[in-house]
């Protein structure tokens, strides 16, 4: 079944909010082998400024993921997850993340592209706290490829 | 290392190379960090199946691992404002102890206003370019 096409421009519902750890924050930057104190230590963290621990840019694929999950497992939207490969991702940061944020996600289908065999589907993630403030956004394209 | 300043940078200023890295236990590792378990990154019966030549890396793993190129440098992860790249071909992580090397260069393009620089990113593994397109925005003290 190919993509349902008539899914570009819509957007999701928000997500319920996720809280960022200290912990998640910890076993991301472990598994990157991102070795900044920054990310572990809160003293180090404060003493440069920041709230709390503070997340590598790239973490916020773990809550844009989230968010998106059900946009790309919705039944009706038709992506065959075994044939996707990631094309593209983006993020745009107005601050790092940090460990005690409360955020949400709402996710908007931007565009869905056929192009040779393949379909692109291009999801605009943003990521703002439970007050409203925004955090990053998260553009990623997932490439189905053909059957 | 000490991290770069805003004002000792240029177009032109390369950073210092890196070399990393990926084995299959670094993939599980992500897989549960990430919350990202599709099965062509763990299971070489299913990607074979699907059209790949092996497990390979998470591309997302393989945006961090710049991204902690970009990070390492600035001396800080919080440094980077904006992040972009294209996952022109996989990294293929072989069933050994060494698994695949993700070698990644870059160049500070352009100054920018706000003490922020735009660096540009490649990444090879195994003679192909795993990333094109790939640039951050780094705000540097």
């Amino acid at each position: 079944m190919a993509i349902n096409l008539e899914y570009a421009g819509r957007t999701f519902e928000p997500s319920e909010p996720y809280e960022v750890s200290r912990v998640k924050i910890a076993e991301f930057a472990e598994a990157i082998g991102e070795p900044s104190p920054l990310c572990r230590d809160r003293a180090a963290a404060q003493a440069a400024g920041y709230p709390d621990v503070i997340a590598p840019p790239t973490f916020a694929i773990v809550i844009s993921s989230a968010g998106a999950a059900s946009v790309i497992h919705d039944p009706d939207l038709g992506v065959n997850y075994a044939m996707i490969v990631h094309g593209e991702q983006s993020f745009s940061h107005t601050r790092p993340l940090h460990a005690g944020d409360v955020v949400v996600t709402q996710s908007t289908i931007e565009s869905i592209r056929p192009a040779g065999g393949m379909t692109m589907l291009t999801t605009v993630t943003e990521i703002r706290t439970v007050a409203g403030e925004h955090v990053c956004t998260a553009r990623n394209t997932l490439v189905e490829r053909g059957a | 290392m000490t991290s770069p300043s805003y004002d000792e940078v240029a177009a032109g200023t390369e950073l210092p190379p890196r070399s990393y890295q990926v084995t299959r236990r670094d993939l599980v590792r992500y897989a549960g960090a990430s919350g990202d378990f599709n099965v062509i990154h763990w299971n070489e019966r299913v990607a074979k199946s699907v059209g790949l030549p092996n497990v390979i890396a998470h591309g997302m793993l393989t945006m961090a691992l710049a991204g902690r190129f970009v990070t390492e440098w600035a001396g800080d992860p919080g440094a980077v404002t904006e992040f972009a790249v294209r996952f022109s071909s996989p990294v293929v992580v072989p069933d050994d102890d060494k698994g695949a090397t993700v070698e990644i260069a870059g160049t500070v393009a352009e100054k920018l206003p706000l003490n922020e620089v735009r660096v540009e990113i490649t990444a090879r593994s195994e003679g192909a370019k795993v990333l094109t397109r790939a640039h951050a925005v780094v705000r540097l003290p």
